[in-house]
C-alpha cells in the first residue's frame, strides 16, 4: 500500500508535535513550521506527478481503525481528480500562509504556529477521507483551531466572530452528522465507505431529508445566501493567515462537501432541489456583489466578492456537466489563488496603516509601484480577466450552466461580471488612484523581499491556469466524468422505476429536466 | 510567411515584457521609446509578408489556419489559442501595426519627460498584443481574450494620469461600461454553442467551422437572440446607443492612446466582430435592422453633440462615436465591405486627426507652461491661428478633415459615399432605406460642418493665445510630424483601392479592388442574404451619380455653415446660443445622458447594495441569528472564559471533546 496520502496528511501533525516541545523563540517557531508546509508541499507535488488521468481513487490506503460492535470506521483515504487539486491547493496556500505571519503576529506565536499546523491536518484529511465517519472527524477537526485562531488573534470584535462562526458551523455540523449516522443504519451491516453508500438506492422521501442536512452543513461553509453572514465577520476579525485559509481552502469544504457527498448519495434529491440551490446561488451572486460594492471596509468588500465568486461555483456543480463541474472545480482553486492573494493584499496595508478603511487610502500607487503592480494583477483576476486563472473557471461555469436546465439562472448570474468589475475596480480606484492627499500614506514603504516571495507563487499561478489551464483540467476530467454517469444512471433508474414516481411528481411544474446538455457519456 | 502569423502578436508581447519588467531601470527614453516601436513594427513587417504572400494565393486558398496550444478542452467544448488569417483579418492586422507603429513612434516625441514613459509604451505594446489576438483568433474565445485585453489596455491608459480622479472615474466607467457589452458577447457566444450544439450535434466556436455550419442556422429566432447578443458586445466596444458615453470621457488618457485605441483600433472591434460573423448576422434581418438602425442614430446624435463641444478632442471623440455609427450603418444594410472599407480609411484619417490635435495640444501646453498661464491647453477658445505656426501640422491636419467631410478625392469621401448608397439601395430594409439614407446625410453634413468649426477655430483666425504665450509656439519635432505626414497621406489617397464601380468604369473599368480583396469572406453573408432580399431594389446609375453628387452638396453645406459662423461672421455662434439658449445646453452638456444613467442605474443600485447590506444582511438575517444566539448566551459567555489563551487549556479541552464524541458514538 502507498502511504503517501497519510504522509502528506500528517506531515503538519508531526510538525505540531516538534513545535510543542520547541522553546519560546519566535524566529525558530516561524522557521520550523515554515519548513514543515514546505515539505508537505512539495511531498504534495509527487501526488501530481503520478496522477494517472482515470476516474478511479488513487492511492488508497483502506485499513481497520475502529470496531466497535457492529461500527466499524476504516482508516480509507484515497483521492481522485476531484479531490487531487484541493489537496495541492490546500499544501500550496499553507507556506504563503504562514510566511504571511512573519511580523504580523507577535504573540503566542507558538500556539498560533501549531494552530495553523493542526488546521492544515484537518483540512488535508477531510479532502483524502473516503470514509465517511473520517470525514465528519476531520471536518470538525478543523473548527477548533480556526475558531482559536479568529478568538484569540483577531481583531477588535474577535469573540462575537468567533462564536457566531462557531455557532454557525455547529449548527450545520450537527445535522450532518445525524444524517450520516442514518445512511449508516440504512445502509446495513459494514463500514462508513462512501463507495458503498453511494450504491445503495434510497428512496426519495428519506434522500430529500439527507439531502437537507447535508447540504445546511455545506450550504453554511460555501456560505449561500442566506447562510454567509458569519463570513464577513470571521474574516474581518481573523488574522490575515486565517483570512486566506478561510477563504483559500476551507470554504471550499462546503463545494466539495456538496460535489463529493451530497450530490451523489442522493442524486434524486440533487435533481430536485437544483432550482432551489441555483437560486440561492444566484441570489448570492448578484445580492453578495452588491452589498460588496458598498463596503467601506476592504476587507468586508473581499469577504462579500467571496460570496459572489463561490455562488458561480455552485451554479457549476449543480449544471451537472462536464464543463459546469470542470469550471466549478477550476474556480475553486481560482478563488482560493485569487481571494487568498486579496486577503494578503489587505493584509500588507493592514500591517502599514492599521486600518482596512478604503477612505483612509487613497493614491498609493505612486508610493508603492510594486505593490499596485500585484494589486492590479489580483484584482483583474478576481475579475475574471481572460488570460487569468479566473476567467476559465467562470468561463465554463456559465458555459455548462447555460447547456443545462439552468439557462436563465446562467444568464442572471453572468450579470455578475458586470458587477465584479464594478465593486472592485471601483475599490482598486478608491485605494491605489488619485492624489497621494493623507500624510501618513505618503511615507509608505512598498513591498519588502518576503512580501514579494509570497505573492509571487501567487501571481505565477494566476498566469499559469489563466494561459495553460489543459493541465488541470485533463486530470479531473475522468472523475468528473464518472460523477456525472453515476448520478444520471441513477436518476433515470429513479424515474423509470414506478416505485419512486410520487418523489418525483414533487419536482415544482416548469422545471426543466436536468440536466439537458449533452450526456457526459458523449464527451471526447 | 502564413507560419509566422505567431509572430505578430508574440513581438508586442515580447515588449510589453522587456519595458514592463525592465523599463523602470532601463530610464533611458529612447531604448524604451525603441524597443516599444521595434516590437510593433516587426509586427507590421510580418503582417506586410503575408500580405504579400495573400495576393500571390488564389482567392479560394486565402484562410489558413495555426494552432498554437490547446486552451480550453473541457468535454466537447474546445478553445484553442489558434489563429486565421484570412482577407479580412489581413486587412485588420496591416491596420493595427501600420497606425500602430506609427503612433508608438510619435509617442517618443509626445510622451517625451513624463514620468511613466516606460509604463506608456509597455501597456501601448500589450495593447496592440491584445488587439492583434482580438484581429486573429480563429475562434470566439481568443477573439474574448483580445475583446477583454484592450478593454484592460484601454482602461490603464485611460487611467495613466491615475492622480487626476476624473482619469481614474473615466477608466473605471470604461472598463465597466465594455463588460457589459462583454456580457453581451458571452451570452451571444453560448446561445450560439449551445444551440448549434443541442440541434445538430456541432460543439463549435471556431469561426471556420461555424461558417460551415452557418447553412443549419435558422433565419431569425434563435439566430436574433444570439446576435443581438453579439451587438450588445459591439455597442460596448464600439461605442454605440447606449453604450457610447465612456468613449467621450476616455479622452482623459494621452492623445496618442486616443488616436490609437479610441479612434483606429479598439472601437472599431465591434465592427470588425460583426463582419467576422456576417455569416450568422445576415441570417437573422431583425438584428441587421437593428444594427443600421443603432448606427445611424448614433451617426446623428454623436454628431449633434459634437458641433458644441470646446474641448478639442472631445469634438474628436464624438467625431468618432459618430463615424462609428457610420460603419455599423454599413454593417446593418449588408454593405460589410465598406464597413471594413471605412473602418480602415477612418483609421487614417482619425489618427491624423487626434494625432494632429495632440501636436497641437503639446505645442499649446508648452506655451502656456513658458508664459505661467493656466489655461486649458486643449480649449479652442484659446487657440486660433495656429497655422502660421505649426504648418505641417496644420496642412494634414486640413488633409484629413477634407477627408472625413466627404470631400471628392480624398479617402473619407469613397468609404462614406459608399455607405450612404448603400444604405439608399439595399435590398433588406425596404421602406426604411430612405430615412436610414437621409440621416446618414444629414450626420455626413453635421460631420463637415463641426470638424471645419474645428480647423476654423484652431488654425484660423486671430489667435487668442495669451500673447506672452505666443511667441513660444512653434512646430512639432520630426518624430511627431512624420507620423502626421504618413497619416496625412493615406488619408488623401488610401481610397483608391476602393473606387466605387461608377468611377472606376470611368477609368476604364478599374474594379473595386477593396471589395475584390474581401469577397471571399463576404460571400455567404451575401448569399443568404438574397434569399430574403426584396428583388429589383433602386439600383440605377443614374440615381447613384446623383446621390453622389448629394453627398458632396451636402459635406460643402456644412463646411460653408462652419464658415459663415466662424470665418466670416464670428458673432453667429454668440447669437445662436443666445437665441436658443436651451437647445445649446443640452447639446453642450451632452444630452444629459451621463446624468440619465447616474438617476437610472448608478444611484439605485448604490441604494440598493445600501439596503441589502444595513437592511437584509445585518438587520434581519444577522438579526435571526444574534437572536439564537442571546438565546443561549450562557454559551457563549462560558465560551468567553474558556479564551484564557493557555494552551494546555485548549488542548485539553480538544482531547475531551474528540473524546466524548468518540466514546459517544463507540459505547453508546
Amino acid at each position: 500500500m502507498d502511504f503517501s496520502l497519510s504522509l502528506i496528511t500528517f506531515i503538519p501533525l508531526a510538525g505540531v508535535l516538534l513545535l510543542l516541545v520547541m522553546p519560546r523563540n519566535n524566529a525558530m517557531l516561524r522557521g520550523t513550521a515554515l519548513c514543515v508546509s514546505l515539505v508537505g508541499f512539495i511531498a504534495s507535488i509527487s501526488l501530481i506527478c503520478e496522477f494517472k488521468p482515470i476516474a478511479d481513487y488513487q492511492f488508497v490506503e483502506n485499513l481497520p481503525w475502529i470496531a466497535a460492535g457492529s461500527f466499524q470506521m476504516n482508516y480509507h483515504v484515497g483521492i481522485d481528480g476531484i479531490s487531487l487539486w484541493l489537496v495541492i491547493l490546500t499544501t500550496f496556500i499553507m507556506p504563503i500562509a504562514i510566511l504571511s505571519t512573519w511580523t504580523a503576529v507577535e504573540e503566542r506565536v507558538k500556539e498560533y504556529m501549531i494552530c495553523l499546523l493542526l488546521l492544515e491536518v484537518g483540512m488535508l484529511g477531510a479532502f483524502v477521507s473516503l470514509d465517511l465517519f473520517l470525514f465528519y472527524i476531520f471536518w470538525e477537526l478543523m473548527l477548533i483551531p480556526m475558531y482559536f485562531i479568529i478568538g484569540i488573534w483577531g481583531g477588535k470584535n474577535r469573540v462575537y466572530a468567533a462564536v457566531k462562526f462557531f455557532i454557525y458551523t455547529m449548527v450545520g455540523s450537527l445535522l450532518m452528522l445525524i444524517a450520516i449516522m442514518y445512511i449508516y443504519f440504512k445502509a446495513g451491516a459494514g463500514d462508513f465507505d462512501i463507495t458503498r453508500f453511494y450504491s445503495i438506492g434510497l428512496d426519495p422521501a428519506s434522500q430529500t431529508w439527507l439531502f437537507l442536512a447535508f447540504a445546511l452543513a455545506f450550504a453554511i461553509k460555501v456560505p449561500m445566501f442566506p447562510l454567509h453572514t458569519w463570513l464577513p465577520d470571521a474574516h474581518t476579525e481573523a488574522p490575515t493567515a486565517g483570512s486566506v485559509i478561510l477563504a483559500a481552502v476551507l470554504l471550499k469544504m462546503g463545494t466539495y462537501g456538496f460535489v463529493r457527498f451530497a450530490m451523489p448519495l442522493f442524486p434524486d434529491a440533487t435533481a430536485r432541489f437544483t432550482p432551489l440551490i441555483a437560486t440561492l446561488a444566484v441570489i448570492g451572486i448578484v445580492y453578495a456583489s452588491l452589498v460588496a460594492m458598498v463596503q467601506e471596509d476592504v476587507k468586508k468588500l473581499v469577504a462579500y466578492s467571496s460570496v459572489a465568486h463561490l455562488g458561480f461555483v455552485m451554479i457549476g456543480l449543480f449544471a451537472l456537466n462536464q464543463q459546469g463541474i470542470a469550471g466549478g472545480m477550476l474556480q475553486m482553486i481560482n478563488h482560493g489563488i485569487s481571494t487568498g492573494a486579496l486577503f494578503l493584499i489587505v493584509g500588507f496595508i493592514y500591517e502599514r496603516r492599521h486600518t482596512r478603511l478604503i477612505t483612509d487610502f487613497g493614491g498609493l500607487s505612486k508610493q508603492m509601484p510594486i505593490f499596485a503592480t500585484i494589486f492590479m494583477i489580483v484584482t483583474f483576476s478576481s475579475i475574471g480577466l481572460p488570460g487569468t486563472n479566473g476567467f476559465v473557471g467562470e468561463f465554463l461555469v456559465l458555459l455548462g450552466g447555460f447547456e443545462s436546465g439552468l439557462r436563465t439562472w446562467t444568464i442572471i448570474a453572468s450579470s455578475g461580471v458586470i458587477l465584479s468589475a464594478v465593486y472592485m475596480l471601483w475599490m482598486f480606484q478608491r485605494v491605489m488612484f488619485g492624489e497621494l492627499t493623507n500624510p501618513k500614506n505618503q511615507v509608505l514603504k512598498d513591498l519588502n523581499a518576503r512580501e514579494i516571495v509570497i505573492m509571487a507563487p501567487l501571481i505565477v499561478m494566476i498566469f499559469v491556469m489563466g494561459i495553460y489551464p489543459t493541465p488541470f483540467i485533463d486530470k479531473m476530467n475522468p472523475s468528473i466524468d464518472r460523477l456525472i454517469v453515476q448520478m444520471k444512471q441513477k436518476q433515470v433508474a429513479h424515474v423509470v422505476a414506478p416505485v419512486t414516481a410520487p418523489g418525483r411528481a414533487g419536482i415544482p411544474a416548469g422545471y426543466p429536466e436536468l440536466p439537458s446538455g449533452h450526456p457526459a457519456g458523449e464527451a471526447k | 510567411m502564413f507560419d509566422n502569423v505567431w509572430l505578430i502578436p508574440l513581438l508586442p508581447l515580447i515588449g510589453f515584457l522587456v519595458n514592463g519588467l525592465f523599463g523602470k531601470k532601463i530610464k533611458n527614453e529612447a531604448v524604451i521609446g525603441g524597443i516599444g516601436t521595434l516590437a510593433i513594427f516587426g509586427s507590421f513587417l510580418v503582417s506586410c509578408g503575408i500580405l504579400i504572400q495573400m495576393i500571390g494565393t488564389s482567392p479560394e486558398h486565402r484562410v489558413f489556419e495555426k494552432v498554437i496550444f490547446p486552451w480550453i478542452h473541457s468535454g466537447n467544448f474546445k478553445a484553442d489559442m489558434a489563429f486565421l488569417v484570412d482577407p479580412l483579418s489581413v486587412v485588420m492586422i496591416m491596420v493595427v501595426t501600420g497606425v500602430g507603429s506609427l503612433i508608438h513612434l510619435y509617442s517618443i516625441g509626445y510622451m517625451h519627460g513624463e514620468e511613466g514613459f516606460y509604463r506608456f509604451f509597455a501597456y501601448l505594446n500589450l495593447f496592440c498584443m491584445s488587439m492583434l489576438l482580438l484581429v486573429l483568433g480563429n475562434n470566439l474565445l481568443v477573439m474574448f481574450i483580445g475583446w477583454e485585453g484592450v478593454g484592460l489596455c484601454s482602461y490603464l491608459l485611460i487611467g495613466y494620469y491615475f492622480h487626476k480622479k476624473s482619469a481614474g472615474d473615466a477608466a473605471k466607467k470604461a472598463f465597466v461600461m465594455n463588460r457589459v457589452g462583454d456580457f453581451g458577447f458571452l451570452v451571444g457566444l453560448f446561445t450560439l454553442y449551445w444551440w448549434l450544439g443541442s440541434n445538430q450535434n456541432i460543439w463549435t466556436i471556431n469561426f471556420m467551422e461555424l461558417k460551415q455550419a452557418s447553412h443549419l442556422l435558422p433565419y431569425g429566432g434563435v439566430v436574433t437572440v444570439a446576435t443581438l447578443c453579439f451587438f450588445v458586445g459591439a455597442t460596448g466596444k464600439s461605442a454605440q446607443i447606449p453604450l457610447f458615453t465612456w468613449l467621450p470621457d476616455a479622452m482623459e488618457g494621452p492623445t496618442p492612446v486616443s488616436a490609437l485605441i479610441h479612434a483606429a483600433t479598439m472601437v472599431t472591434a465591434g465592427v470588425y466582430m460583426i463582419g467576422r460573423m456576417s455569416f450568422i448576422f445576415i441570417k437573422s434581418p431583425d438584428t441587421m435592422m437593428v444594427i443600421a438602425v443603432v448606427g445611424a442614430a448614433t451617426a446623428i446624435f454623436a454628431a449633434t453633440i459634437g458641433t458644441a463641444q470646446n474641448d478639442i478632442k472631445r469634438v474628436l471623440a464624438y467625431s468618432t462615436v459618430s463615424q462609428l455609427g457610420f460603419m455599423f450603418l454599413a454593417m446593418g444594410t449588408g454593405a460589410f465591405a465598406a464597413g471594413i472599407f471605412h473602418l480602415m480609411t477612418h483609421a487614417f484619417f482619425k489618427a491624423c486627426l487626434f494625432l494632429g490635435s495632440g501636436s497641437v495640444i503639446h505645442a499649446m501646453h508648452y506655451a502656456l507652461h513658458h508664459a505661467h498661464s493656466h489655461d486649458d491647453a486643449q480649449d479652442m477658445r484659446n487657440m486660433g491661428g495656429l497655422r502660421k505656426a505649426m504648418p505641417i501640422t496644420f496642412i494634414t491636419f486640413l488633409v484629413s478633415t477634407i477627408a472625413i467631410a466627404g470631400i471628392p478625392g480624398f479617402s473619407g469621401f469613397f468609404s462614406k459615399d459608399e455607405i450612404l448608397w448603400q444604405a439608399f439601395s439595399n435590398p433588406y430594409h425596404g421602406g426604411l432605406n430612405m430615412i436610414l439614407w437621409g440621416i446618414g446625410a444629414v450626420a455626413a453634413c453635421f460631420t463637415a460642418f463641426y470638424m471645419f468649426r474645428l480647423v476654423f477655430m484652431t488654425f484660423y483666425g486671430d489667435c487668442r493665445i495669451q500673447p506672452k504665450a505666443k511667441s513660444h509656439l512653434h512646430e512639432s519635432p520630426l518624430v511627431i510630424t512624420i507620423p502626421l505626414m504618413v497619416l496625412g497621406f493615406l488619408a488623401a489617397v488610401g481610397g483608391y483601392i476602393g473606387l466605387p464601380k461608377l468611377i472606376g468604369e470611368l477609368f476604364g473599368g478599374i474594379p473595386n479592388y477593396f471589395e475584390l480583396w474581401l469577397d471571399p469572406v463576404f460571400e455567404l453573408a451575401q448569399e443568404y442574404g438574397h434569399t430574403y432580399a426584396q428583388v429589383g431594389g433602386h439600383h440605377n446609375v443614374a440615381l447613384e451619380w446623383g446621390l453622389m453628387g448629394g453627398s458632396v452638396v451636402i459635406a460643402l453645406v456644412g463646411i460653408t455653415i462652419a464658415f459663415t459662423m466662424y470665418i466670416k461672421n464670428t458673432e453667429l455662434p454668440g447669437k445662436f446660443t443666445s437665441t436658443f439658449p436651451a437647445l445649446h445646453r443640452a447639446v453642450y452638456n451632452k444630452w444629459y445622458i451621463d446624468e440619465l444613467y447616474d438617476f437610472l442605474f448608478v444611484n439605485p443600485c448604490k441604494a440598493f447594495g445600501n439596503f441589502l447590506w444595513k437592511g437584509f444582511d445585518v438587520l434581519v438575517v444577522d438579526g435571526i441569528v444574534n437572536g439564537v444566539a442571546a438565546v443561549v448566551k450562557g454559551w457563549s459567555g462560558a465560551f468567553r472564559y474558556t479564551a484564557t489563551g493557555y494552551v494546555h487549556n485548549y488542548a485539553f479541552v480538544m482531547a475531551a471533546g474528540t473524546m466524548a464524541i468518540l466514546g459517544y458514538y463507540i459505547f453508546r
